[in-house]
Protein backbone atom coordinates (compact mmCIF):
# COMPACT_ATOMS: atom_id res chain seq x y z
CA UNK A 1 0.00 0.00 0.00
CA UNK A 2 1.52 3.34 -1.03
CA UNK A 3 1.90 5.92 1.68
CA UNK A 4 0.40 9.16 0.42
CA UNK A 5 2.95 11.96 0.54
CA UNK A 6 4.25 14.83 -1.49
CA UNK A 7 6.82 12.42 -2.91
CA UNK A 8 4.20 9.86 -4.02
CA UNK A 9 2.17 12.67 -5.55
CA UNK A 10 5.12 13.97 -7.55
CA UNK A 11 6.16 10.47 -8.62
CA UNK A 12 2.65 9.61 -9.81
CA UNK A 13 2.19 12.95 -11.50
CA UNK A 14 5.37 12.17 -13.46
CA UNK A 15 3.71 8.98 -14.72
CA UNK A 16 0.51 10.78 -15.68
CA UNK A 17 -1.37 9.44 -12.65
CA UNK A 18 -1.76 6.05 -14.33
CA UNK A 19 -0.18 3.96 -11.59
CA UNK A 20 -2.18 4.84 -8.49
CA UNK A 21 -3.14 1.61 -6.75
CA UNK A 22 -6.63 0.94 -5.41
CA UNK A 23 -7.00 2.36 -1.90
CA UNK A 24 -8.40 -0.91 -0.53
CA UNK A 25 -8.79 -4.45 -1.91
CA UNK A 26 -12.11 -6.01 -2.88
CA UNK A 27 -11.65 -9.45 -1.31
CA UNK A 28 -14.01 -12.43 -1.45
CA UNK A 29 -15.40 -13.00 2.03
CA UNK A 30 -13.76 -15.91 3.90
CA UNK A 31 -15.97 -18.58 5.55
CA UNK A 32 -14.98 -17.39 9.03
CA UNK A 33 -13.35 -14.53 10.89
CA UNK A 34 -12.53 -13.59 14.49
CA UNK A 35 -15.02 -10.73 14.30
CA UNK A 36 -17.47 -9.17 11.85
CA UNK A 37 -18.75 -5.64 11.50
CA UNK A 38 -22.07 -5.26 9.72
CA UNK A 39 -22.39 -1.91 7.97
CA UNK A 40 -19.66 -0.11 6.05
CA UNK A 41 -20.51 3.43 7.07
CA UNK A 42 -18.02 5.63 8.87
CA UNK A 43 -18.86 4.12 12.26
CA UNK A 44 -18.47 0.51 11.11
CA UNK A 45 -15.23 1.19 9.24
CA UNK A 46 -13.82 3.16 12.18
CA UNK A 47 -14.70 0.24 14.47
CA UNK A 48 -12.82 -2.16 12.21
CA UNK A 49 -9.87 0.20 12.01
CA UNK A 50 -9.56 0.52 15.80
CA UNK A 51 -10.15 -3.21 16.36
CA UNK A 52 -7.10 -3.77 14.17
CA UNK A 53 -4.94 -0.85 15.26
CA UNK A 54 -5.74 -0.70 19.00
CA UNK A 55 -6.72 -4.26 19.84
CA UNK A 56 -4.70 -6.37 17.39
CA UNK A 57 -7.78 -8.03 15.87
CA UNK A 58 -6.91 -8.21 12.19
CA UNK A 59 -8.69 -11.37 11.01
CA UNK A 60 -11.95 -9.45 10.72
CA UNK A 61 -14.28 -8.20 8.00
CA UNK A 62 -16.68 -5.35 7.37
CA UNK A 63 -19.80 -6.47 5.49
CA UNK A 64 -21.56 -3.71 3.56
CA UNK A 65 -24.71 -4.35 1.54
CA UNK A 66 -24.02 -1.56 -0.94
CA UNK A 67 -20.90 0.52 -1.30
CA UNK A 68 -19.01 1.90 1.69
CA UNK A 69 -20.13 5.33 2.82
CA UNK A 70 -23.32 5.10 0.74
CA UNK A 71 -25.57 5.37 3.79
CA UNK A 72 -25.83 8.35 6.10
CA UNK A 73 -22.08 8.79 6.09
CA UNK A 74 -22.21 9.99 2.48
CA UNK A 75 -25.49 11.86 2.88
CA UNK A 76 -24.92 14.07 5.90
CA UNK A 77 -24.10 17.75 6.24
CA UNK A 78 -20.86 16.92 8.10
CA UNK A 79 -21.22 19.22 11.08
CA UNK A 80 -18.82 18.28 13.88
CA UNK A 81 -19.19 19.72 17.39
CA UNK A 82 -19.33 18.52 20.98
CA UNK A 83 -21.46 21.11 22.79
CA UNK A 84 -23.92 18.62 24.26
CA UNK A 85 -25.65 19.22 27.58
CA UNK A 86 -25.12 16.12 29.73
CA UNK A 87 -21.79 15.10 31.23
CA UNK A 88 -21.85 11.67 29.57
CA UNK A 89 -22.49 13.12 26.12
CA UNK A 90 -20.00 15.93 26.35
CA UNK A 91 -17.30 13.40 27.25
CA UNK A 92 -18.28 11.10 24.38
CA UNK A 93 -18.49 13.79 21.71
CA UNK A 94 -15.50 15.79 22.93
CA UNK A 95 -13.33 12.66 22.80
CA UNK A 96 -14.42 12.32 19.18
CA UNK A 97 -13.33 15.91 18.45
CA UNK A 98 -9.93 15.08 20.00
CA UNK A 99 -9.63 12.20 17.53
CA UNK A 100 -10.79 14.36 14.60
CA UNK A 101 -7.94 16.76 15.27
CA UNK A 102 -5.34 14.09 14.56
CA UNK A 103 -7.30 12.00 12.07
CA UNK A 104 -5.81 13.02 8.72
CA UNK A 105 -2.34 12.28 10.05
CA UNK A 106 -3.40 9.05 11.77
CA UNK A 107 -5.02 7.73 8.58
CA UNK A 108 -2.56 9.26 6.12
CA UNK A 109 -5.67 10.45 4.33
CA UNK A 110 -6.93 14.02 4.19
CA UNK A 111 -10.36 14.10 5.81
CA UNK A 112 -10.39 17.88 5.36
CA UNK A 113 -11.36 18.57 8.96
CA UNK A 114 -11.96 22.30 9.05
CA UNK A 115 -12.43 23.91 12.47
CA UNK A 116 -14.34 26.93 11.26
CA UNK A 117 -16.65 27.18 14.29
CA UNK A 118 -20.31 26.33 14.70
CA UNK A 119 -22.96 28.80 15.86
CA UNK A 120 -26.36 27.81 17.27
CA UNK A 121 -28.82 30.69 16.98
CA UNK A 122 -31.27 31.87 19.63
CA UNK A 123 -34.45 33.45 18.25
CA UNK A 124 -36.41 34.11 21.44
CA UNK A 125 -35.99 34.45 25.21
CA UNK A 126 -36.46 30.76 25.76
CA UNK A 127 -33.75 29.87 23.23
CA UNK A 128 -31.44 32.35 24.95
CA UNK A 129 -31.97 30.76 28.35
CA UNK A 130 -31.69 27.23 27.00
CA UNK A 131 -28.55 27.89 24.95
CA UNK A 132 -26.80 29.89 27.66
CA UNK A 133 -27.49 27.06 30.09
CA UNK A 134 -25.80 24.74 27.59
CA UNK A 135 -22.80 27.09 27.27
CA UNK A 136 -22.43 27.05 31.06
CA UNK A 137 -22.71 23.26 31.21
CA UNK A 138 -20.15 22.95 28.42
CA UNK A 139 -17.72 25.27 30.18
CA UNK A 140 -18.04 23.27 33.40
CA UNK A 141 -17.24 20.13 31.40
CA UNK A 142 -14.23 21.69 29.70
CA UNK A 143 -15.97 21.79 26.31
CA UNK A 144 -15.15 24.96 24.43
CA UNK A 145 -18.23 27.20 24.27
CA UNK A 146 -18.93 30.90 24.09
CA UNK A 147 -22.04 33.03 24.13
CA UNK A 148 -22.40 35.83 21.57
CA UNK A 149 -25.01 38.58 21.75
CA UNK A 150 -26.58 39.88 18.58
CA UNK A 151 -23.92 42.44 17.65
CA UNK A 152 -21.20 39.87 18.16
CA UNK A 153 -23.12 37.39 15.99
CA UNK A 154 -23.40 40.01 13.26
CA UNK A 155 -19.67 40.72 13.45
CA UNK A 156 -18.78 37.03 13.37
CA UNK A 157 -21.09 36.25 10.45
CA UNK A 158 -21.93 39.41 8.49
CA UNK A 159 -24.23 37.72 5.95
CA UNK A 160 -26.73 36.72 8.65
CA UNK A 161 -29.89 38.79 8.83
CA UNK A 162 -29.61 40.21 12.37
CA UNK A 163 -32.20 42.93 11.84
CA UNK A 164 -34.34 43.06 15.02
CA UNK A 165 -37.43 43.28 12.81
CA UNK A 166 -36.57 40.06 10.97
CA UNK A 167 -39.10 37.28 10.94
CA UNK A 168 -36.72 35.11 12.97
CA UNK A 169 -34.89 37.74 15.04
CA UNK A 170 -31.47 36.68 16.28
CA UNK A 171 -30.97 37.52 19.94
CA UNK A 172 -27.68 35.73 20.30
CA UNK A 173 -25.87 32.49 19.56
CA UNK A 174 -23.56 29.91 21.04
CA UNK A 175 -20.20 29.51 19.37
CA UNK A 176 -17.92 26.49 19.55
CA UNK A 177 -14.73 27.51 17.78
CA UNK A 178 -13.24 24.03 17.84
CA UNK A 179 -16.22 22.71 15.89
CA UNK A 180 -16.49 22.57 12.10
CA UNK A 181 -16.95 20.24 9.17
CA UNK A 182 -15.06 17.43 7.40
CA UNK A 183 -15.21 15.63 4.07
CA UNK A 184 -17.69 12.78 4.64
CA UNK A 185 -16.55 10.41 1.87
CA UNK A 186 -12.92 10.82 2.86
CA UNK A 187 -13.77 9.62 6.36
CA UNK A 188 -15.21 6.35 5.03
CA UNK A 189 -12.41 5.93 2.49
CA UNK A 190 -9.64 6.82 4.95
CA UNK A 191 -10.84 4.34 7.56
CA UNK A 192 -11.41 1.64 4.92
CA UNK A 193 -7.91 2.10 3.56
CA UNK A 194 -6.40 2.15 7.05
CA UNK A 195 -8.29 -0.99 8.07
CA UNK A 196 -7.47 -2.78 4.79
CA UNK A 197 -3.82 -1.98 5.26
CA UNK A 198 -3.92 -3.79 8.61
CA UNK A 199 -5.47 -6.89 7.05
CA UNK A 200 -9.19 -6.18 7.48
CA UNK A 201 -11.41 -7.42 4.62
CA UNK A 202 -13.78 -4.67 3.49
CA UNK A 203 -16.50 -6.59 1.63
CA UNK A 204 -18.95 -4.51 -0.39
CA UNK A 205 -22.17 -5.78 -2.02
CA UNK A 206 -22.67 -8.25 0.80
CA UNK A 207 -25.99 -7.93 2.59
CA UNK A 208 -26.56 -9.67 5.91
CA UNK A 209 -29.90 -11.48 5.80
CA UNK A 210 -29.89 -13.37 9.10
CA UNK A 211 -27.98 -14.32 12.23
CA UNK A 212 -26.86 -17.74 13.31
CA UNK A 213 -27.54 -17.87 17.05
CA UNK A 214 -27.15 -21.00 19.21
CA UNK A 215 -27.79 -21.19 22.97
CA UNK A 216 -27.93 -17.43 23.27
CA UNK A 217 -24.59 -17.01 21.50
CA UNK A 218 -23.99 -15.54 18.10
CA UNK A 219 -22.07 -17.83 15.73
CA UNK A 220 -22.22 -16.02 12.42
CA UNK A 221 -24.39 -14.48 9.75
CA UNK A 222 -26.16 -15.44 6.57
CA UNK A 223 -25.43 -13.10 3.70
CA UNK A 224 -26.15 -12.72 0.02
CA UNK A 225 -22.63 -14.09 -0.48
CA UNK A 226 -23.02 -17.12 1.77
CA UNK A 227 -22.68 -17.97 5.41
CA UNK A 228 -19.88 -16.29 7.36
CA UNK A 229 -18.94 -17.45 10.86
CA UNK A 230 -17.57 -15.32 13.68
CA UNK A 231 -17.82 -15.38 17.48
CA UNK A 232 -18.14 -11.57 17.74
CA UNK A 233 -20.40 -9.45 15.59
CA UNK A 234 -20.91 -5.71 15.75
CA UNK A 235 -23.99 -4.24 14.07
CA UNK A 236 -23.53 -0.66 12.85
CA UNK A 237 -26.35 -0.21 10.36
CA UNK A 238 -27.87 3.17 11.37
CA UNK A 239 -31.40 3.41 9.90
CA UNK A 240 -31.58 -0.37 9.47
CA UNK A 241 -30.79 -1.20 13.10
CA UNK A 242 -34.35 -2.28 13.94
CA UNK A 243 -34.35 -4.59 10.91
CA UNK A 244 -31.14 -6.21 12.15
CA UNK A 245 -32.43 -6.41 15.73
CA UNK A 246 -35.59 -8.16 14.55
CA UNK A 247 -33.43 -10.73 12.72
CA UNK A 248 -31.65 -11.41 16.02
CA UNK A 249 -34.90 -11.60 18.01
CA UNK A 250 -34.23 -8.33 19.85
CA UNK A 251 -36.25 -5.14 20.18
CA UNK A 252 -34.84 -1.62 20.08
CA UNK A 253 -36.34 1.74 21.09
CA UNK A 254 -35.41 3.13 17.68
CA UNK A 255 -37.53 4.65 14.93
CA UNK A 256 -36.25 5.26 11.41
CA UNK A 257 -37.03 8.59 9.79
CA UNK A 258 -35.84 10.34 6.64
CA UNK A 259 -33.59 13.33 7.18
CA UNK A 260 -33.06 15.58 4.18
CA UNK A 261 -30.38 17.91 2.92
CA UNK A 262 -29.79 19.98 -0.19
CA UNK A 263 -26.99 21.88 -1.90
CA UNK A 264 -27.03 25.08 -3.89
CA UNK A 265 -25.12 25.98 -7.02
CA UNK A 266 -21.52 26.94 -6.20
CA UNK A 267 -20.89 30.58 -5.34
CA UNK A 268 -17.89 32.60 -4.25
CA UNK A 269 -16.80 32.23 -0.61
CA UNK A 270 -19.38 33.97 1.54
CA UNK A 271 -19.82 31.84 4.65
CA UNK A 272 -16.73 30.86 6.61
CA UNK A 273 -18.48 29.23 9.57
CA UNK A 274 -21.38 26.88 10.24
CA UNK A 275 -24.74 28.36 11.24
CA UNK A 276 -27.44 26.25 12.84
CA UNK A 277 -30.89 27.10 14.01
CA UNK A 278 -32.79 24.41 15.86
CA UNK A 279 -35.89 26.53 16.19
CA UNK A 280 -36.45 27.11 12.48
CA UNK A 281 -34.77 23.89 11.28
CA UNK A 282 -31.98 24.97 9.04
CA UNK A 283 -28.25 24.57 9.22
CA UNK A 284 -25.80 25.84 6.66
CA UNK A 285 -22.15 25.72 5.72
CA UNK A 286 -20.28 26.38 2.50
CA UNK A 287 -18.30 23.56 0.91
CA UNK A 288 -14.86 23.99 -0.59
CA UNK A 289 -16.49 23.80 -4.01
CA UNK A 290 -18.61 26.80 -3.07
CA UNK A 291 -21.97 25.10 -2.69
CA UNK A 292 -24.08 25.95 0.31
CA UNK A 293 -24.77 22.71 2.15
CA UNK A 294 -28.17 22.97 3.81
CA UNK A 295 -29.66 20.56 6.30
CA UNK A 296 -33.40 20.22 6.81
CA UNK A 297 -35.57 18.80 9.55
CA UNK A 298 -36.55 15.16 9.96
CA UNK A 299 -39.74 13.89 8.36
CA UNK A 300 -42.65 13.14 10.66
CA UNK A 301 -43.21 9.51 9.89
CA UNK A 302 -41.19 6.29 9.87
CA UNK A 303 -39.63 5.48 6.54
CA UNK A 304 -36.91 3.43 4.88
CA UNK A 305 -37.27 5.16 1.52
CA UNK A 306 -34.15 7.40 1.55
CA UNK A 307 -36.24 10.29 0.34
CA UNK A 308 -38.21 12.81 2.29
CA UNK A 309 -41.32 14.82 1.66
CA UNK A 310 -41.44 18.22 0.05
CA UNK A 311 -43.05 20.25 2.86
CA UNK A 312 -39.92 19.69 4.95
CA UNK A 313 -37.68 21.12 2.24
CA UNK A 314 -40.05 24.02 1.76
CA UNK A 315 -39.94 24.90 5.44
CA UNK A 316 -36.15 24.73 5.48
CA UNK A 317 -35.72 26.91 2.43
CA UNK A 318 -38.16 29.43 3.86
CA UNK A 319 -36.06 29.69 7.01
CA UNK A 320 -32.87 29.88 4.93
CA UNK A 321 -34.10 32.87 2.95
CA UNK A 322 -35.15 34.66 6.13
CA UNK A 323 -31.80 34.12 7.81
CA UNK A 324 -29.67 34.69 4.71
CA UNK A 325 -31.60 37.02 2.38
CA UNK A 326 -28.89 36.75 -0.30
CA UNK A 327 -29.93 33.13 -0.92
CA UNK A 328 -33.33 34.09 -2.34
CA UNK A 329 -32.03 33.94 -5.91
CA UNK A 330 -29.83 30.91 -5.47
CA UNK A 331 -30.66 27.74 -7.40
CA UNK A 332 -30.60 24.46 -5.55
CA UNK A 333 -28.75 21.69 -7.36
CA UNK A 334 -30.01 18.60 -5.62
CA UNK A 335 -31.68 17.29 -2.49
CA UNK A 336 -31.63 13.85 -0.92
CA UNK A 337 -32.55 11.97 2.21
CA UNK A 338 -30.92 9.48 4.54
CA UNK A 339 -32.64 7.15 6.99
CA UNK A 340 -31.69 8.09 10.52
CA UNK A 341 -32.11 5.92 13.62
CA UNK A 342 -33.75 8.06 16.27
CA UNK A 343 -33.66 7.06 19.95
CA UNK A 344 -36.22 8.37 22.46
CA UNK A 345 -33.54 10.29 24.39
CA UNK A 346 -31.66 11.47 21.27
CA UNK A 347 -28.54 9.63 22.43
CA UNK A 348 -26.84 6.60 20.88
CA UNK A 349 -26.81 2.97 21.98
CA UNK A 350 -23.28 1.51 22.04
CA UNK A 351 -23.89 -1.70 23.83
CA UNK A 352 -23.69 -5.41 24.45
CA UNK A 353 -26.96 -7.25 23.94
CA UNK A 354 -28.68 -10.23 25.57
CA UNK A 355 -27.15 -12.37 22.76
CA UNK A 356 -23.57 -13.19 23.71
CA UNK A 357 -21.03 -11.91 21.18
CA UNK A 358 -23.56 -9.62 19.51
CA UNK A 359 -23.08 -5.87 19.90
CA UNK A 360 -25.09 -2.90 18.61
CA UNK A 361 -23.90 0.61 17.82
CA UNK A 362 -26.88 2.66 16.71
CA UNK A 363 -29.35 5.38 17.61
CA UNK A 364 -27.05 8.19 16.44
CA UNK A 365 -30.04 9.59 14.64
CA UNK A 366 -29.63 12.99 13.08
CA UNK A 367 -26.19 13.66 14.51
CA UNK A 368 -23.70 10.81 14.46
CA UNK A 369 -21.21 11.93 11.82
CA UNK A 370 -19.44 14.16 14.36
CA UNK A 371 -18.88 11.12 16.55
CA UNK A 372 -17.51 8.80 13.85
CA UNK A 373 -13.94 8.38 15.18
CA UNK A 374 -15.02 8.27 18.83
CA UNK A 375 -17.88 5.88 18.15
CA UNK A 376 -15.58 3.44 16.36
CA UNK A 377 -12.99 3.78 19.08
CA UNK A 378 -15.32 2.97 22.01
CA UNK A 379 -17.19 0.28 20.06
CA UNK A 380 -13.93 -1.47 19.18
CA UNK A 381 -13.07 -1.42 22.87
CA UNK A 382 -16.50 -2.80 23.78
CA UNK A 383 -16.22 -5.64 21.25
CA UNK A 384 -12.59 -6.52 21.97
CA UNK A 385 -12.95 -6.55 25.79
CA UNK A 386 -16.59 -7.60 25.92
CA UNK A 387 -17.26 -4.63 28.17
CA UNK A 388 -17.88 -0.95 27.47
CA UNK A 389 -15.22 1.71 27.84
CA UNK A 390 -16.06 4.24 30.58
CA UNK A 391 -16.92 6.73 27.79
CA UNK A 392 -19.76 4.58 26.45
CA UNK A 393 -20.81 2.82 29.66
CA UNK A 394 -23.81 5.18 30.10
CA UNK A 395 -25.02 4.36 26.56
CA UNK A 396 -26.29 0.79 27.04
CA UNK A 397 -29.64 -0.63 25.98
CA UNK A 398 -30.35 -1.24 29.69
CA UNK A 399 -30.66 2.50 30.31
CA UNK A 400 -34.19 2.15 28.95
CA UNK A 401 -34.91 -0.38 31.71
CA UNK A 402 -33.34 1.60 34.53
CA UNK A 403 -34.56 4.98 33.33
CA UNK A 404 -31.06 6.49 33.31
CA UNK A 405 -31.67 8.18 29.97
CA UNK A 406 -29.21 10.69 28.50
CA UNK A 407 -31.69 13.30 27.31
CA UNK A 408 -30.14 15.39 24.55
CA UNK A 409 -33.13 16.69 22.61
CA UNK A 410 -32.01 20.27 23.13
CA UNK A 411 -28.50 19.67 21.88
CA UNK A 412 -29.28 17.06 19.24
CA UNK A 413 -32.95 17.50 18.39
CA UNK A 414 -33.54 17.70 14.71
CA UNK A 415 -30.64 19.95 14.07
CA UNK A 416 -27.12 18.93 14.99
CA UNK B 1 -46.09 14.61 -0.20
CA UNK B 2 -48.73 12.25 1.14
CA UNK B 3 -52.39 12.84 0.42
CA UNK B 4 -54.24 11.61 3.48
CA UNK B 5 -57.94 10.93 3.67
CA UNK B 6 -59.08 12.02 7.11
CA UNK B 7 -62.06 9.84 8.05
CA UNK B 8 -63.96 13.01 8.97
CA UNK B 9 -62.67 15.73 6.62
CA UNK B 10 -61.71 13.89 3.46
CA UNK B 11 -58.53 14.24 1.39
CA UNK B 12 -55.97 16.69 2.77
CA UNK B 13 -52.24 17.29 2.35
CA UNK B 14 -49.72 15.74 4.70
CA UNK B 15 -48.64 18.96 6.39
CA UNK B 16 -52.07 19.32 8.04
CA UNK B 17 -51.35 16.14 10.01
CA UNK B 18 -48.98 14.87 12.66
CA UNK B 19 -47.91 11.27 13.03
CA UNK B 20 -48.22 9.77 16.50
CA UNK B 21 -46.12 6.67 15.88
CA UNK B 22 -46.88 2.97 16.22
CA UNK B 23 -50.53 2.07 16.84
CA UNK B 24 -52.06 -0.83 18.78
CA UNK B 25 -49.62 -0.66 21.69
CA UNK B 26 -51.73 -1.84 24.58
CA UNK B 27 -50.95 -0.71 28.09
CA UNK B 28 -50.40 -3.85 30.22
CA UNK B 29 -53.31 -4.43 32.58
CA UNK B 30 -51.26 -6.22 35.22
CA UNK B 31 -48.82 -3.34 35.45
CA UNK B 32 -47.92 -3.99 39.11
CA UNK B 33 -46.40 -7.36 38.14
CA UNK B 34 -44.12 -6.02 35.39
CA UNK B 35 -40.38 -5.81 35.91
CA UNK B 36 -38.28 -2.94 34.53
CA UNK B 37 -37.46 -4.70 31.28
CA UNK B 38 -41.13 -5.43 30.60
CA UNK B 39 -42.02 -1.81 31.31
CA UNK B 40 -39.25 -0.65 29.01
CA UNK B 41 -40.68 -2.86 26.30
CA UNK B 42 -44.05 -1.20 26.62
CA UNK B 43 -42.78 2.35 26.98
CA UNK B 44 -39.81 2.46 24.60
CA UNK B 45 -39.39 -0.55 22.32
CA UNK B 46 -40.91 -0.27 18.86
CA UNK B 47 -41.37 -2.54 15.85
CA UNK B 48 -40.12 0.06 13.37
CA UNK B 49 -40.75 -2.33 10.47
CA UNK B 50 -39.34 -2.08 6.97
CA UNK B 51 -42.70 -2.89 5.41
CA UNK B 52 -46.23 -2.35 6.66
CA UNK B 53 -46.44 -0.07 9.66
CA UNK B 54 -49.65 0.48 11.65
CA UNK B 55 -49.57 3.98 13.07
CA UNK B 56 -51.61 6.75 14.64
CA UNK B 57 -52.17 10.10 12.97
CA UNK B 58 -53.91 13.26 14.10
CA UNK B 59 -55.49 15.87 11.86
CA UNK B 60 -53.82 18.76 13.66
CA UNK B 61 -54.80 21.60 11.37
CA UNK B 62 -58.28 20.24 10.74
CA UNK B 63 -60.71 18.38 12.97
CA UNK B 64 -57.92 17.53 15.47
CA UNK B 65 -59.14 13.94 15.69
CA UNK B 66 -56.99 10.82 15.84
CA UNK B 67 -57.21 7.83 13.49
CA UNK B 68 -55.12 4.85 12.43
CA UNK B 69 -53.30 4.18 9.20
CA UNK B 70 -51.58 1.17 7.64
CA UNK B 71 -48.73 2.46 5.49
CA UNK B 72 -45.76 0.86 3.74
CA UNK B 73 -42.51 2.37 5.01
CA UNK B 74 -40.61 1.91 1.75
CA UNK B 75 -43.19 2.86 -0.89
CA UNK B 76 -45.11 5.16 1.51
CA UNK B 77 -48.29 3.70 0.01
CA UNK B 78 -51.27 4.18 2.32
CA UNK B 79 -52.94 0.78 2.48
CA UNK B 80 -55.79 1.61 4.84
CA UNK B 81 -57.14 4.35 7.06
CA UNK B 82 -59.45 3.28 9.88
CA UNK B 83 -60.92 4.74 13.01
CA UNK B 84 -59.50 4.13 16.47
CA UNK B 85 -61.23 1.06 17.90
CA UNK B 86 -61.89 -0.50 14.50
CA UNK B 87 -60.12 -3.83 13.91
CA UNK B 88 -56.62 -3.71 12.50
CA UNK B 89 -56.61 -4.73 8.82
CA UNK B 90 -54.03 -7.42 8.02
CA UNK B 91 -51.50 -6.87 5.25
CA UNK B 92 -48.54 -8.97 4.16
CA UNK B 93 -45.04 -7.60 4.72
C1 LIG C 1 -29.29 14.54 5.65
C2 LIG C 1 -28.48 14.17 6.85
C3 LIG C 1 -27.72 15.14 7.48
C4 LIG C 1 -26.95 14.82 8.58
N1 LIG C 1 -26.14 15.79 9.10
C5 LIG C 1 -25.30 15.49 10.12
C6 LIG C 1 -24.40 16.48 10.61
O1 LIG C 1 -24.33 17.61 10.11
N2 LIG C 1 -23.59 16.16 11.64
C7 LIG C 1 -23.64 14.92 12.23
O2 LIG C 1 -22.91 14.68 13.17
N3 LIG C 1 -24.48 13.94 11.76
C8 LIG C 1 -25.30 14.20 10.73
N4 LIG C 1 -26.16 13.24 10.24
C9 LIG C 1 -26.20 11.92 10.89
C10 LIG C 1 -25.03 11.06 10.42
O3 LIG C 1 -25.00 11.03 9.02
C11 LIG C 1 -25.15 9.62 10.94
O4 LIG C 1 -25.45 9.59 12.33
C12 LIG C 1 -23.86 8.86 10.74
O5 LIG C 1 -23.31 9.11 9.47
C13 LIG C 1 -24.12 7.38 10.90
O6 LIG C 1 -22.99 6.67 10.47
P1 LIG C 1 -23.05 5.11 10.37
O7 LIG C 1 -21.74 4.64 9.88
O8 LIG C 1 -23.54 4.57 11.66
O9 LIG C 1 -24.24 4.85 9.33
P2 LIG C 1 -24.28 4.71 7.74
O10 LIG C 1 -23.28 5.56 7.08
O11 LIG C 1 -25.71 4.86 7.35
O12 LIG C 1 -23.81 3.22 7.55
C14 LIG C 1 -24.64 2.11 7.80
C15 LIG C 1 -24.36 1.11 6.71
O13 LIG C 1 -24.98 -0.13 7.01
C16 LIG C 1 -25.31 -0.73 5.78
N5 LIG C 1 -26.28 -1.79 6.01
C17 LIG C 1 -27.58 -1.66 6.40
N6 LIG C 1 -28.17 -2.88 6.46
C18 LIG C 1 -27.22 -3.80 6.12
C19 LIG C 1 -27.21 -5.22 6.00
N7 LIG C 1 -28.31 -5.95 6.24
N8 LIG C 1 -26.07 -5.84 5.62
C20 LIG C 1 -24.94 -5.11 5.36
N9 LIG C 1 -24.90 -3.76 5.45
C21 LIG C 1 -26.02 -3.12 5.83
C22 LIG C 1 -25.84 0.43 4.96
O14 LIG C 1 -25.82 0.15 3.57
C23 LIG C 1 -24.91 1.56 5.35
O15 LIG C 1 -23.84 1.75 4.45
C24 LIG C 1 -26.96 13.51 9.12
C25 LIG C 1 -27.72 12.53 8.50
C26 LIG C 1 -28.47 12.84 7.36
C27 LIG C 1 -29.26 11.76 6.69
ZN1 LIG D 1 -60.00 15.76 9.94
Amino acid sequence: MTKYSLLSLVRNAGRGHRDWREAWRSPEPKPSYDALIIGGGGHGLATAYYLASEHGLTNIAVLEKGWIGGGNTGRNTTIIRSNYLEDASSRLYDHAVDLWEGLSRELNFNVMFSQRGVMNLAHNEHDVRELRRRVHANQLNGVDAEWLWRDEVQAFCPVLNCDPAARYPILGATLQRRAGVARHDAVAWGYARGADRRGVDVVENCEVTGFIIRNGEVRGVETTRGEIRAPKIGVVTAGHSSVMATMAGLRLPIESHPLQALVSEPIKPILDTVVMSNAVHVYVSQSDKGELVIGAGADLYNSYAQRGSFPVIEETVRALVELFPFTSRLSMLRSWGGIVDICPDASPIISKTPVRGLYFNCGWGTGGFKATPGSGWVFAHTMARDEPHSLNAPFTIERFHSGALVAEHGAAAVAH
Amino acid sequence: MLLITCPWCGVREEHEFACGGEAHIVRPLDSHTLDDAEWADYVFMRRNPKGVQYERWVHNDGCRRWFNMARHTVSHEILAIYKVGEPKPEFEG
